[in-house]
């Protein structure tokens, strides 16, 4: 085994503890989605798999591995993009009309 | 690998740290999935390049029926049911970590195959592997497969099915996980040993079976309003499986992104707890007392 790839792992597993802090309730589903399709990632493991001479069987079982992870990789992205469309920006924009007479009042007074 | 594919690899993991930032505030959380995916499409194409696309059909094939599935998956799937959907994209990830293993290990050493298929001989498995790379195997194949049944128990629970616990179901558990170790102390004791590789076949069959088995007997007994933070768990554990499945295959893109993965899902499994007032031992034994309370 490369050592290298532990070092590597080891100082990438911290970056991921301080890669999330405070995260509002609504956002906890898409971005477990979000992050379950980066671990979609095996899909590249899939492809190598393939590549290589082998086994007819152990070709098979990478097929079902590239299969899989596709449907990880493809529907995770893009079931968080839907979850994430309904939190599109349009609130922010009557609230900044609302409090738009407030500040001026407050400029009369 | 060549300089190339390795620092699309670092390209693509940089996107993943950026994108997983991103997903973590309302306001920049779209365009951080969008970065995120854009990294997976360097890191899908680098692969392609590396595999020199020696099977294009099956390639095409796999990417095509599983980009298909996935596309229809996430269109049709009603935004009430997203957990669930969330979970079953988990066990295909965790399942397919567990896979790629496998086929790595059936494959037997990568060296030795080519220089035999160079001199065009025809050998169905050159096993060198050793001690250590067998335990690494056997440990994507272990946690990858726990994600995999327990994902879709979860998927069962999420969706309103009464999945019944049974009474002893922790000490079947229990005995599950030593079969598990049992099965693991078996496997590594092939190694080395060409002739000894259907024996690794079949306990790396029994790990696999073992393995489905604990997954469904940890997450049934849990209560099915605690289900999103099983998920939230066994999104961790397929970056780990996924890790584990980039040291089998000696990968720096699926060592990073499954790290990162992992630890970030533990965080948020940690944040999802605190919300619901619970520590995460009281989730995960939380059967104890409805047991309890039901007799």
């Amino acid at each position: 085994m490369d050592l290298s790839l532990l070092v590597v792992f080891v100082l990438a597993s911290f970056l991921g503890f301080e890669l999330i802090s405070k995260v509002p309730a609504t956002l906890h589903t898409p971005l477990m989605s979000g992050s379950n399709a980066i671990s979609g990632i095996t899909i590249v493991g899939a492809i190598l798999v393939m590549g290589e001479t082998g086994s007819p069987l152990a070709k098979w079982v990478g097929f079902a591995a590239l299969v899989l992870a596709t449907i990880n990789v493809v529907g995770g992205f893009l079931v968080t993009d839907r979850m994430l469309e309904m939190f599109k920006p349009r609130v922010p924009a009557p609230e900044a009309v609302a409090s738009a007479p407030e500040a001026s009042n407050g400029v009369k007074a | 690998m060549t300089v190339l594919t390795t620092l699309a690899y670092l390209v693509a993991s940089c996107l993943f740290i950026v994108g997983l930032k991103r997903l973590g505030s309302p306001r920049t959380a779209r365009a951080g999935n969008r970065l995120a995916s854009g990294g997976m499409l360097i890191a899908v194409v680098a692969a392609l390049l590396e595999n020199q696309i020696l099977n294009p059909v099956e390639l095409v094939a796999g990417l095509l029926v599983g980009g298909i599935i996935g596309v229809w998956l996430a269109r049709k799937t009603e935004m009430t049911s997203m957990p669930e959907l969330v979970a079953a994209f988990n066990g295909f990830g965790g399942a397919a970590s567990a896979l790629v293993a496998g086929a790595e290990m059936l494959r037997g050493s990568g060296t030795q195959m080519r220089e035999i298929a160079a001199s065009g001989e025809t050998v169905s498995f050159v096993p060198d592997m050793g001690a250590g790379d067998l335990f690494i195997v056997a440990l994507s194949v272990l946690i990858g497969l726990v994600t995999l049944s327990g994902s879709f128990v979860a998927y069962g629970k999420l969706r309103g099915r009464s999945l019944g616990s049974f009474p002893g179901i922790r000490l079947v558990s229990l005995l599950i996980a030593v079969g598990v170790i049992a099965s693991i102390v078996l496997l590594i004791g092939t190694a080395g040993e060409s002739s000894r590789m259907d024996e690794a076949v079949l306990f790396l069959g029994g790990l696999s079976i073992l393995a489905l088995a604990l997954g469904v007997v940890l997450v049934l007994p849990i209560g099915g309003a605690d289900m999103p933070v099983v998920v939230a768990l066994l999104n961790a554990s397929s970056g780990l499986a996924a890790a584990a499945t980039g040291f089998v295959l000696g990968n720096v893109a699926l060592v990073v992104s499954g790290a990162l993965v992992g630890a970030s899902g533990l965080i948020l499994t940690r944040i999802m707890c605190e919300a619901m007032n619970r520590s995460l031992g009281n989730v995960l034994l939380g059967g104890f007392g409805a047991d309890a309370a039901a007799a």
